[in-house]
């Protein structure tokens, strides 16, 4: 049974309000049955110093990538990831972490590759539930097995592959758009890694030609909300010119920056396919002969 | 491997233990990362920052008169993964000789069997802060 819709008016602007929920919310619905709470931060140890009673921890770094391919878990490892975590096919599972969510919107998009119904994301994350002073514990949480049903992973909905993106090229500002969310530096290509993250490098610097430049952070509030849906529109719609028809393809570095993206476009302003493209910059830029673009312009293929 | 004796001690404690007990012994040491003392409190600028962590961590070396090495380290209490790194190399190096420092293999942190339960990418801040360690050792010391 899924719990009940959180009904806050400024969740109720978005396009999927069913996929947030507020502090508040939460907190009142703690211990609910069919309820799971998941916390997925980058500091694999932050869990472990204190989190919300009764969540339990996926790490997207040790649990959610396949440990040899680069790739995520298949469908029987994610059954035993869920399993072992109390989570059924027909949980709600809530996501929060640190850093504005960045990881907590990472897991929600695995757990969407495999189609698990229910997913929603704590609006504010780690952050704001500590800031409110809120219980934390460190309490182990103990959850009962359960169950988890073996799902084939969905690679074509809302992931893509490089030769996808290449195919890509050509729609770009014909029904198709590119949304680079990395910092303006690795856009332009000056930068060969993210500031302060110089394992994840690549050969050449610069962006995929016609990819808009909206770093992932401006969807975020200085509370690690999501900014309200007006804000949200005037950056992507007004500023960047998307529309909720286009087929858009998202990318940062590894693929872990744009599923935020992708969760703001797909689930808070309603856009009907955004694919979240994980090789990323570390595949694009370290490729023989894919087309790439240096500079504060976006350019064409 | 020649390592120092309580640097030795540590891998030992984490060697003989599983990939969940590794995690816990990390969250001990990341608690006991010693504060900063005064002179460092105010002054973060003067410390050198070890961009290869995934969280903020800032550093300084001194090597005082009989040449031991004494090691201090900042970082966030959000971080403890990054704390708990530096807390080995606190717990590991600090009051050692600076031969001694210069002496640890780069690679020494591989026998922590950290890998599996962090992962390697993270692991990499580990080797860079050591890198960055010898590199203010070597300039300490040729003066």
């Amino acid at each position: 049974m899924a719990l009940p819709n959180n009904t806050d008016p400024k969740l109720a602007e978005y396009a999927h309000p069913e996929r947030l929920v507020t502090t508040e919310w939460l907190a009142q619905n703690l211990g609910a049955d069919g309820l799971v709470v998941v916390e997925s931060d980058e500091d694999v140890l932050l869990y472990d110093t204190g989190h919300i009673p009764g969540a339990v921890k996926v790490d997207w770094h040790t649990e959610l990538n396949d440990p040899v391919t680069r790739d995520y878990v298949d469908g029987q490892g994610f059954a035993e990831l869920c399993g072992e975590r109390g989570i059924s096919r027909d949980t709600t599972v809530v996501f929060y972490g640190d850093r504005n969510n960045w990881w907590a919107t990472y897991a929600l998009w695995v757990f969407s590759l495999f189609g698990h119904p229910d997913v929603r994301i704590l609006d504010g994350g780690r952050a704001k539930w500590v800031a409110e002073g809120r219980e934390m514990t460190t309490d182990q949480t103990k959850p009962s097995p359960v169950e988890y049903p073996v799902v084939e992973r969905d690679d074509a909905t809302i992931r893509a592959f490089k030769d996808e993106v290449l195919a890509h090229l050509g729609l770009v500002g014909r029904g198709g758009a590119l949304v680079d969310v990395r910092s303006p530096g690795e856009y332009s290509g000056e930068l060969l890694h993210m500031p302060d993250y110089p394992q994840e490098g690549a050969v050449r610097g610069g962006h995929i030609p016609g990819a808009a430049s909206v770093p992932w952070a401006r969807a975020a509030a200085e509370d690690a909300t999501f900014k309200p849906r007006s804000d949200l529109e005037a950056i992507y719609l007004q500023e960047q010119g998307l529309t909720a028809d286009d087929d858009v393809v998202a990318y940062c570095r590894i693929g872990e920056r744009s599923s935020h993206t992708w969760f703001v476009l797909t689930h808070l302003l309603g856009f009907g396919r955004v694919r979240n493209y994980d090789g990323s910059w570390t595949e694009w830029g370290n490729s023989v002969r894919v087309p790439i673009v240096q500079g504060s312009e976006r350019g064409s293929a | 491997m020649s390592l120092p004796p309580q640097l030795a001690e540590l891998v030992e404690d984490f060697s003989d233990v599983g990939p969940k007990d590794r995690l816990q012994l990390l969250l001990e040491l990341s608690q006991e990362l010693p504060e900063l003392p005064e002179r460092y409190a105010h002054a973060a600028d003067t410390m050198e920052q070890v961009h290869e962590c995934q969280s903020p961590l800032f550093l300084a070396v001194e090597v005082a008169p009989d040449d031991a090495v004494h090691l201090f380290f900042s970082a966030p209490r959000e971080a403890p993964t990054t704390r708990g790194f530096a807390s080995i190399m606190h717990t590991g190096l600090d009051g050692e000789p600076a031969a001694e420092v210069l002496a640890i293999p780069d690679d020494f942190y591989t026998a922590l069997g950290l890998a599996q339960a962090v992962s390697p990418l993270r692991l990499r801040g580990m080797a860079a802060m050591l890198a960055r360690i010898k590199n203010q050792v070597r300039s300490a010391t040729a003066a």
